[in-house]
């Protein structure tokens, strides 16, 4: 029934889930770093987060993904040897796909840590300044903490959001599992059979993801009262 | 807080290869949904005459080869962008394409053809296949041959080959305009091209269709573009040519590969 | 920057702009449409009622939409019976196809945020309309649904614009949106950078619209909640 394709889709399932933990790092990286910068005290830093995060949740995934794919190299190519650097720099389409998607959800994860890290009492890190701690002290031991608790709802959503907006990679060339699947069907003509395929692996993945993410809500809760009607 | 920072930057640089414009190391563009030239089997290798061709080339020159998958839409701006290095994707060798691209020598020669359903009844001209729905793949010969001479049409571009195959059989598209071999092999051939047939006469104004399928690289790569020119010569005389044309087919697609196509169904 | 090319794609984009503004209308307007029932049955305590419709959402949601159109446009066809079906000459159409699918999409989420607003009316104003003698129905029409609709309005608007987002894989099925006509300009000129900053800069306008168009939506209906 499924022409062997079977073990194609399933590797090609890795690399979605390369794709998605990859882009998850670096989504990371940029909330954090935007969210820094939105609860700053600079105005430039301020208006610099604002406009990325206004930029990116005004234009459709595909359209960034294609800019960065086909656009972002040429730009390198012509910046590169500017700066004194001779040597090509090549994106290859994992990497694009891993910093397009990054990059894109960084800006919504900037919006979840905003609120998670508004949430924590400034007395909170004051204290911690008042006994003598750095800034990436505080950071590291009480903001960091007590934020994974607050942004876990917002974060589950924007990863459920990111790991179905890897199946675009396929339209810039990378072969995840949409790509196979397409493979799949235009070679048997039986395109119905393999994107149903495609459905219920993607289904797994968020529903594996949805447990899992729900276990961790509940770890990082301990010694927290429930509110109870 | 530095230290992570560091490690970020670790981790992120070594994604980013320092690619050598070295000529020991090829990244070759190529389709994968374009049978019987270049396909993905079942297992996920890619299989088909573009990919053995490039493999024989690539042990010809011995450079160090991969092979990039992608649409055929992002062939030429992949090669400008240096995402890739030469493409083998049955690229006709064109005069348009020459404005952004070089090319070496052609690697083989098949002609366009119309298809249709057999009993059809179409006929192949601007009046006859006016408002009639065209199915091409986006930016080929067949695209701008099909743009150019049947105006009056609804010209319906796809990313993949395969896909124009896909809606014809779903019954979308009034008729494609494809590559002969392409549509011989990789679907009239095949159970969902019953029923389908080569409609109107052959196309191969060399305007449209140029003279051949060659490899694409940039036009600064001349000392490039010289070596697979070269190689292709090789594999012509020292008999890997003709070992991979046998396995595909059973002509010359070397010269002209329409002669051996079965006719067309004339009504 | 090449900008003879990108005013000469120009009459391109603005059929773009087009064909992207009635898949949307369209999808949202059927979306809506039938997740308003659908989202009152999703808030249901009886679960034989709202687990069928949580089934449909979460299937739904739980797929990437590439799938889903992929699915109605490709997959259906596959079948004989389809193709001869009475049906066949809409699913024909990949207008049609995109819209169906995007239509689907939007109306699983909407379903979803409809009913969460509904659960979360207050049982009290209920009771009091119950206690005034109004009928269910009339409860539902007069209390329960203009509170609740006026409460999802936030998270819709941010629906909207996802889903205009969305739209831009109707390129991908042949249909020459405002991302089919990047993608075109792009094939003619080789310019990548030109043709898709372009379309971004169209979607971005559009986004500020919609964004507008939603703000005056909820000063005219959420005035009440505004701060003072």
């Amino acid at each position: 029934m499924l022409h062997g394709f079977m073990p194609t889709i399933l590797n090609g399932m890795v690399i979605t889930l390369a794709v998605a933990m990859a882009s998850l790092c670096i989504a990371l990286a940029f909330g954090l770093a935007g969210a820094s910068a939105k609860l700053s005290k600079s105005r430039g830093l301020q208006r610099l987060a604002a406009t990325y995060t206004t930029l990116i949740r005004g234009v459709p995934d595909l359209v960034l993904m294609l800019l960065i794919f086909y656009g972002g190299q040429t730009m390198i190519n012509q910046v590169a040897p500017k700066l004194g650097y001779d040597q090509l720099i090549d994106i290859n389409p994992f990497l694009a796909g891993v910093l397009t998607i990054g990059f894109i959800f960084g800006a919504y994860l900037t919006e979840t840590f905003r609120g998670a890290m508004m949430a924590i009492p400034t007395g909170q890190r004051e204290a911690g300044i008042a006994y003598g701690m750095s800034k990436p002290q505080v950071f590291l031991r009480i903001t960091l903490p007590q934020m994974v608790r607050f942004a876990l709802p917002g974060f589950q959503n924007n990863w459920l959001v990111l790991v179905k907006s890897t199946a675009l990679v396929s339209v810039i060339g990378l072969d995840d599992m949409m790509f196979r699947a397409g493979l799949a069907a235009g070679a048997s003509r039986e395109p119905f059979v393999f994107y149903t395929v495609a459905a219920i692996l993607y289904l797994a993945i968020t529903t594996v993801s949805i447990i899992l993410l729900r276990g961790l809500e509940t770890r990082f809760s301990i010694g927290v009262k429930m509110a109870k009607l | 807080m530095n230290k992570l920072l560091g490690l970020l930057l670790t981790f992120l640089m070594s994604f980013v290869v320092n690619a050598q414009v070295d000529s020991k190391k090829l990244r070759i563009g190529v389709e994968g949904a374009y049978p019987p030239f270049s396909q993905m089997g079942a297992d996920g290798k890619l299989v088909g005459f573009d990919i053995d061709i490039a493999n024989a080339i690539c042990k010809e020159m011995k450079a160090d080869c991969t092979l990039v998958t992608q649409d055929f839409d992002g062939m030429i701006p992949g090669l400008l962008a240096k995402k890739i290095d030469a493409v083998i994707a049955s690229m006709s060798i064109t005069e348009e394409r020459k404005r952004s691209v070089d090319f070496s020598e052609k690697y083989y020669q098949t002609p366009g053809r119309f298809v249709a359903k057999a009993d059809s009844k179409l006929e192949v001209t601007t009046e006859g296949l006016k408002g009639k729905r065209i199915g091409v793949q986006r930016t080929s010969i067949h695209d701008r041959f099909a743009s150019a001479s049947f105006p009056k049409s609804e010209i319906v571009r796809y990313g993949k080959q395969d896909d124009v195959f896909l809606d014809m059989t779903a019954g979308r598209l009034d008729g494609a305009v494809v590559d002969s071999i392409a549509a011989a092999q990789g679907f009239l051939k095949t159970a969902g091209g019953r029923g389908y047939g080569f409609i109107g006469p052959v196309f191969n104004d060399p305007k449209f269709f140029g003279v051949g399928a060659g490899i694409a690289v940039r036009k600064s790569d001349t000392e490039l573009r010289d070596q697979l020119s070269a190689a292709i010569k090789a594999i012509r005389s020292n008999g890997a040519y003709k070992k991979i044309q046998d396995k595909y087919f059973d002509f010359d697609v070397y010269t002209d590969g329409a002669a051996a196509i079965a006719p067309s169904k004339k009504k | 920057m090449n900008v003879d090319a990108i005013i000469e794609s120009m009459p391109l984009y603005f059929n773009g702009v087009l064909t992207t503004i009635k898949l949307l209308a369209t999808a949202l307007l059927v979306g809506l449409v039938f997740a308003l029932p659908l989202g009152i049955l999703r808030a249901s305590p009886n679960l034989w009622i709202a687990r069928p419709v949580w089934c449909f959402t979460y299937v739904i949601r739980g797929t990437p939409m590439l799938v889903q159109l992929f699915l109605v446009y490709y997959g259906l066809a596959q079948f004989e019976w389809m193709r001869e079906s009475a049906l066949w000459p809409w699913f024909r159409s990949a207008w049609f196809c995109a819209a169906l699918a995007f239509a689907i999409n939007t109306c699983a989420y909407t379903t979803e945020m409809l009913a969460g607003s509904i659960k979360a009316t207050n049982a009290g104003e209920l009771e009091a309309a119950r206690s005034m003698g109004m009928s269910r129905a009339t409860v539902l029409r007069r209390i329960l649904l203009p509170s609740a609709l006026r409460r999802a309005l936030p998270a819709y608007s941010n629906e909207a614009i996802m889903m205009l987002h969305g739209t831009s894989l109707a390129s991908i099925v042949t249909l020459m949106d405002l991302t089919g006509a990047a993608r075109e300009m792009n094939s003619r000129f080789y310019l990548p950078f030109e043709a898709f900053l372009t379309a971004g800069a169209f979607y971005l306008a559009l986004t500020f619209v919609l964004v507008s168009a939603f703000h005056l939506v909820e000063k005219r209906f959420l005035s009440h909640l505004r701060a003072r």
